[in-house]
């Protein structure tokens, strides 16, 4: 056990299980970072790092550069996954599905239903979303909630670093195709995290923290945003449980909507676009199932319905803040 | 170049077998007794067969929406097949996958594809996965004039070169993108030229020429299995029928497809040359024919009787686990 950050706890996992199984492999855009090119071999080691200094560890034939084709890539991802290999495809930043959208939605996701149960297709694609880093529209959406409405793919979404890593090996020994997300503000983050290889189950939530008044289902970065909230709302007297999803495909219901009907009282927060996401999913969870034990309308606390803006003033806006989640706990609680 | 009287009896009874087939689907589909859009092979036969009689049971294919012919080629079950396109559930995919889905990845058919340009990245992950795995395998791409124009199959040239992938893309060029001639839709009008721009060697042939294909193709898949790197083959044939079925092809000039089966069917082409050869006699491919037809006939007869998917299925086989 020792301190470290989203990119070592990402890197550590999947050293782990490349020492560990000689089929998994690793390619997409810069994940060496500067093959065929005259300095550096893996000078960047992925665009944020996380696969700094794999390249030298496992060779060109586990590890490599691919041209920036994502359609070519992801497809060869899925085409080996099914002929026995279990590929990590990098796309750089989830923006970038648009230009393979097919090989995601069409093929890998699929082809388990499609061939009558009789393909496997242990992919997974690991991608950079999430706004805060002035990255703009084309850089900075979350877009989870697209795969996540696709049956046949699994998303997760890792919180911290104990999360990232044990979600990560999952992904890798996972047999279905796993669509996983890093956000790109969440990369210095630092916790303590195991040394030696561990997993954490798809579809089983993490309860962050209990409390009786409210339940906050929040989803990756905004685990922290609500976790500053909570603790801000206890000098009040307000006691929330906040429930990390950890996936959103598959989702652990279950848990929600036991918290649910302990507190009576449903936030949730999510970064993606307000409409037809994760927010308005879980929302339509509960009115649904828990209806009766509803003390307060549901509360959705995501950006507005608008592409991520560039300008700082304008992107901290968009984000959901501490503030604004604090406000809207606080209203929820106080209603009646 | 010689061929065994084993493989040119194989390579008329897998011919054989996919003209029947499509033949037989074609009248079956228009008693409406099998649901969904079917896309037939018939007059293609020779390049599914002339290519997969190159490859064995380490070896991959990746199809089209056109995917009968491939399938039998590499050697799918015909009665699972057709149980599957009357979407039964003794089915080669259980009834869920139909005409445009069929797969056995068992046997080396990494599938049908509902979508032009599907196939070619998945064929570059399974040269690349027999490559790193050393099985030594090779992968083909068939795909159509109209996927040789979509950026999945460019980007799939250019990433097969890069990495020396032993692929072969195989362009069925048979006239027609759905309605649009591929005359006119493959801009610079030279498929070979094209493929040499990402370094890939490749050359024209005559489809409805079976020795044609099957000599090109042997001479692609030993320099795929030898490491050479991906290979070209561009075929140019005429398909019998429509894109789909109930397709009515005013858009061919008449009398197009009519002048094809009279002149231009791999499959009396065949017969000719291995007759007037001596290769083989006609009693021996007369014989192929008539068991074919009990093959067929029995694969309609048994998808006809064959249970529908039960309520269960809907929900089973779209996770390993979930």
């Amino acid at each position: 056990m020792s301190k470290k950050s989203f990119r070592q706890a990402l890197n550590e996992a999947m050293r782990q299980e490349m020492e560990r199984d000689p089929m998994v492999i690793a390619f997409g855009e810069d994940i060496a970072g500067g093959m065929g090119a005259k300095g550096v071999q893996d000078a960047w080691g992925d665009v944020l790092g996380a696969s700094k200094g794999l390249l030298p560890e496992f060779g060109r034939n586990r590890i490599f550069d691919t041209p920036i084709s994502e359609s070519a890539f992801v497809g060869a991802a899925s085409g080996a996954a099914v002929t026995g290999m279990r590929p990590i495809a990098q796309v750089m930043f989830v923006d970038f599905f648009g230009v393979c959208g097919d090989q995601i939605i069409n093929q890998m996701a699929k082809f388990r239903y499609m061939f009558g149960g009789k393909a496997t297709t242990p992919v997974v694609i690991r991608t950079l979303f999430g706004a805060g880093v002035r990255a703009a529209s084309q850089h900075s959406q979350c877009l989870y909630p697209i795969f996540t409405h696709v049956p046949g793919l699994k998303v997760a979404i890792p919180s911290s670093p104990y999360e990232a890593k044990g979600l990560m090996i999952q992904s890798i020994r996972d047999d279905d195709p796993v669509i996983f997300f890093e956000h790109k503000a969440m990369y210095d983050d630092t916790e303590e995290v195991p040394d030696e290889p561990y997993t954490i189950p798809f579809g089983k939530a993490r309860t962050v923290r209990e409390g009786a008044d409210a339940t906050i289902v929040a989803i990756g970065r905004m685990v922290q945003y609500a976790s500053q909230a909570a603790a801000a709302l206890d000098a009040d007297g307000i006691r929330c449980s906040i429930i990390d999803p950890r996936t959103t495909s598959p989702l652990d219901t279950d848990a929600i909507l036991a918290s649910v009907r302990k507190t009576g009282r449903l936030i949730v927060v999510d970064e993606a676009s307000p409409r037809c996401g994760m927010a308005a999913d879980i929302s339509a969870l509960v009115a649904q199932n828990a209806f009766r034990e509803l003390r307060a309308p549901i509360r959705m606390v995501t950006p507005p319905h608008t592409p991520v803006p560039f300008a700082a003033e304008l992107e901290d806006l968009y984000v959901p803040s501490p503030a604004k989640i604090q406000a809207a706990i606080a209203e929820t609680v106080r209603y009646h | 170049m010689q061929i065994s009287r084993d493989d040119l009896l194989g390579s008329y009874r897998k011919m054989r077998t996919i003209r029947e087939f499509e033949e037989r689907v074609h009248k079956e589909f228009a008693t409406g007794k099998i649901p969904g859009f079917v896309h037939l092979y018939a007059g293609e036969e020779a390049s599914a067969v002339g290519v997969c009689q190159q490859l064995n049971g380490v070896d991959y294919i990746a199809s089209t929406h056109r995917g009968h012919g491939h399938s039998i080629a590499k050697g799918c079950d015909v009665i699972g097949m057709m149980q599957e396109i009357y979407g039964r559930r003794g089915g080669l995919c259980k009834g869920k996958g139909g005409s445009m889905h069929i797969a056995d990845i068992s046997v080396g058919m990494l599938g049908a594809n509902g979508i032009v340009g599907g196939g070619p990245p998945l064929a570059c992950g399974a040269a690349l996965s027999a490559k790193l795995r050393k099985t030594g395998g090779v992968a083909v791409a068939f795909f159509g004039d109209g996927a040789f124009n979509q950026g999945t199959t460019l980007e799939s040239m250019n990433f097969a070169s890069v990495y020396q992938l032993p692929v072969y893309f195989v362009l069925e060029d048979n006239g027609y993108a759905e309605s649009t001639a591929s005359s006119w839709s493959i801009g610079g009008h030279n498929p070979v030229r094209r493929a040499e721009g990402f370094g890939i060697p490749g050359e024209h042939v005559d489809g409805h020429d079976f020795f044609a294909v099957y000599r090109a193709a042997a001479d692609a898949v030993t320099r795929l299995r030898a490491g050479e790197g991906p290979q070209f083959l561009h075929v140019s044939f005429t398909r019998y029928y429509g894109h789909f079925e109930g397709d009515a092809m005013t858009y061919r000039p008449p009398g197009e497809v009519t002048e094809e089966r009279q002149y231009l069917d791999p499959l009396k082409f065949f017969r000719a040359r291995v007759v007037g050869a001596a290769l083989l006699e006609n009693s021996a491919l007369d014989a192929i024919d008539t068991e074919v037809g009990t093959l067929i006939d029995r694969a309609v007869a048994t998808a006809l009787a064959a249970p529908p998917p039960a309520a269960e299925d809907l929900l089973t086989d779209v996770y390993k686990s979930y």
